[in-house]
């Protein structure tokens, strides 16, 4: 087997990218447990894993005691992760004048101090075994910016600036830490945008499309994988051309 | 079960990938085992796993030698 049977830990992935990624990480032969807040998303992707023989467990990744059991159960039944990837997002947009303290907080807490602290828990054991990926979902928005989501672009530019720091660090145990920053893909969080929002983000694709969740997928298998060894610190956009730098 | 020194110079040996007969008491983890800040970090991490304890920030960056670590364990781990 390619991989070697890594076991690689998915974040937010009963749907959309992170449901894509798991699935990804998985036809690339690796054992694959994706989390979701509720046991019913859990359930979806042990269903969607089953072929692989991945499963699903629930963990609400904002919530300390929710992470130390799932990840007690993960380290009993599969091992130690070496392959993290921190998917698990949320929006809460409005424009930054309107934009209420609790929105703020709930998009930093889930999208990056979440992040981060999982990072911190899974990490511990990539430095014993002296080898470990660590992916984070980040965003063109990051980048770029966009109005109306002032807290989403701090959380995931954190997110960036996160990973390269943490890759300093960690570079010696054989660890990588980079960032998969999707643009404008089809998924249940873009498809509750307004029509007016989408055609003017159309505009700015120069590939004319969204994106698919697939897509950001295979970039995410490849800094899973053995072969992007040599790539840490790195911010690896999937949009479409939407962002070029 | 071996002596505590014992427990801790094996952990020193794995961790820094050092020779036993180098992880003398008097031996510095820094000067004299090439340990870098991640290693002395993993160390403590280590020490703390194999003796069920927790060391605080504050007194983990004072334990700068094999000996210091032999103490601490003494005086602080559970039995």
């Amino acid at each position: 087997m390619s991989e070697n049977q890594r076991i690689a830990l998915v974040t937010g992935a009963s749907r959309g990218i992170g449901a894509a990624i798991a699935r990804r990480l998985a036809e690339q032969g690796m054992q694959v447990v994706g989390t979701a807040t509720s046991d019913a998303g859990a359930g979806r992707i042990s269903e969607a894993l089953a072929p692989w023989g991945g499963r699903g467990v629930a963990m609400d990744v904002t919530d300390a005691e929710s992470v130390r059991t799932a990840l007690e159960d993960i380290q009993a039944t599969e091992g130690g992760i070496e392959v993290l990837v921190n998917n698990a997002g949320i929006t809460r947009d409005n424009l930054f004048m309107r934009l209420k303290d609790e929105d703020w907080d709930a998009v930093i807490d889930t999208n990056l101090t979440a992040a981060a602290r999982l990072t911190q828990k899974v990490i511990k054991g990539m430095m014993k075994a002296r080898r470990g990926r660590v992916v984070l979902i980040g965003s063109v928005v990051g980048t770029a910016g966009n109005a109306g989501q002032t807290n989403y672009a701090a959380a995931k530019a954190g997110l960036a600036g996160f990973a390269r720091s943490l890759a300093r660090e960690v570079g010696a145990r054989n660890i990588t830490v980079n960032t998969v920053a999707p643009g404008f893909i089809d998924t249940d969080m873009t498809r509750e945008l307004d029509e007016a929002t989408r055609e003017r983000l159309l505009g700015e694709i120069p590939l004319g499309r969204l994106g698919d969740a697939e897509e950001v997928a295979a970039a995410v298998g490849f800094l899973a994988s053995d072969e992007a060894g040599y790539i840490t610190g790195e911010t690896l956009h999937v949009n479409g051309g939407m962002f070029m730098h | 079960m071996s002596s505590i020194e014992e427990r801790v110079k094996k952990i020193v040996v794995e961790q820094l990938g050092v020779k036993e007969e180098d992880v003398t008491n008097a031996a510095a983890f820094v000067d004299d085992l090439g340990a870098d800040s991640l290693d002395t970090v993993e160390l403590v991490m280590a020490l703390e796993e194999e003796f069920e304890t927790e060391i605080p920030d504050e007194q983990a960056e004072k334990i700068t030698t094999v000996q210091q670590a032999i103490d601490y364990i003494n005086e602080h781990a559970k039995d």
